[in-house]
């Protein structure tokens, strides 16, 4: 393995790319379920947040924050134009019809903040305190597998000889509205 | 924001290697051996260890469990000291003028003033108690997979440590590059394909 901190750095770009891959999934109603290779419903929406970041000449940054409910998303696309790319992403994850999930995921480091989980069951008492762990237990490793799945699906496309032709060109189509 | 609370944040870390030998026990060993201590050190600027997830403030692995189903829960408690600049500022205002005055002259040398502060930050520090800061751990040891709940830079530095000197395990935080790494099945074909990508342009 590489120095981490060296990799942290070199392949942090990686991870904004899937950030914008995914967001494009979302807008252009891919099959999300498809992607993660499950028969199982599982539906992604963008949140209350989204935030694209530009690098531009001498190590300046450009930031694009879009934020709130309902929030148009032009002045993203605008910016994907420009060259940037997703940062740092708000989504609302359904898995089936009843397990929902809400949270921010960081391109750069997959730090996840403000994950709301479906709500464990019981009334808090102590005596329920070891099954509530489990299943909040189980619902974390349950989200997050989700999202490496999907990471190593947009790898694994991103690695195709057919990348450029296909998906690349697909996110272009949906860039520039043609 | 703790495991339960409604709403959480956390890194990942997949953990490297394993026990030889019945981990629960070894679990058990590295939280005992490296709990936070039960009295404060008065003069410890940062004190840090293990404490169970349902008592944070006192560290008793024989009375509470850490052991959830087939998960490994705990809290990593961090006491950190932390005096105000303007508490410092007012505390050597006051010195220096008892110094002038032991004195009797109308200035304070470059040394004494040195002096006063190391005793100023001294007392302050004895005085001055630690607050306690809690992040939960939750460790899926069969699966290598642990999430710290908190992304703060500093906690993630403690944890990693102390996390290496209690169970001589290595936790590797989990990022684009480390996740590819360690926990994808792609081969080492594809992983090399997928290191040698350089990032993509919209532009036409």
């Amino acid at each position: 393995m590489l120095d981490i901190a060296t990799a942290y750095n070199k392949y942090a770009f990686l991870g904004n790319e899937f950030l914008t891959w995914l967001w494009f999934m979302i807008e252009t109603d891919q099959d999300i379920s498809q992607a993660l290779k499950t028969k199982d419903p599982v539906s992604l929406e963008i949140g209350n947040s989204l935030i694209l970041e530009n690098t531009l000449g001498d190590n300046a940054r450009e930031k694009i924050t879009i934020k709130g409910d309902q929030a148009g998303l032009e002045e993203g696309t605008t910016a994907l134009k420009k060259g940037a790319k997703v940062t740092e992403m708000n989504l609302i994850c359904n898995l089936g019809p009843e397990e929902a999930y809400q949270f921010t995921v960081k391109g750069e480091s997959f730090n996840i903040t403000g994950m709301k989980t479906p709500a464990a069951a019981g009334d808090g008492s102590e005596d329920e305190i070891e099954g509530r762990i489990i299943e909040k237990a189980l619902l974390v490793f349950r989200i997050t597998q989700v999202i490496d799945t999907l990471f190593f699906t947009f790898l694994a496309q991103r690695i195709d000889d057919d990348w450029k032709n296909k998906g690349l060109d697909q996110m272009r189509t949906w860039i520039y509205n043609d | 924001m703790g495991f339960l609370s409604a709403t959480q944040s956390m890194s990942r870390y997949h953990i490297m290697d394993s026990f030889d030998t019945e981990p629960m026990e070894q679990v058990r060993d590295g939280l005992i051996r490296h709990a936070i201590p039960t009295l404060e050190n008065e003069y410890e600027e940062i004190s840090a260890g293990w404490t169970p997830f349902e008592s944070p403030y006192l560290p008793d692995f024989e009375k509470f469990s850490f052991v959830f189903g087939t998960y490994f829960l705990f809290s990593l408690r961090i006491d950190k000291k932390s005096i105000p600049a303007k508490l410092v500022h007012k505390q050597m205002a006051v010195e220096i003028e008892k110094k002038k005055q032991s004195s009797g002259r109308d200035f304070v040398s470059k040394n004494e003033k040195s002096e006063i502060k190391e005793t100023v930050m001294d007392v302050l520090m004895h005085k001055m108690p630690a607050i306690p800061n809690v992040y939960d751990v939750l460790w899926d040891y069969d699966a290598k997979n642990l999430f710290l709940f908190t992304t703060q830079k500093a906690a993630n530095e403690f944890f990693e440590t102390i996390f290496f000197k209690s169970f001589n395990l290595k936790p590797v935080r989990l990022f684009p590059y480390t996740l590819v790494e360690t926990r994808s099945a792609f081969s080492s074909a594809n992983k090399d394909r997928i290191l040698t990508l350089t990032p993509f342009h919209f532009s036409r």
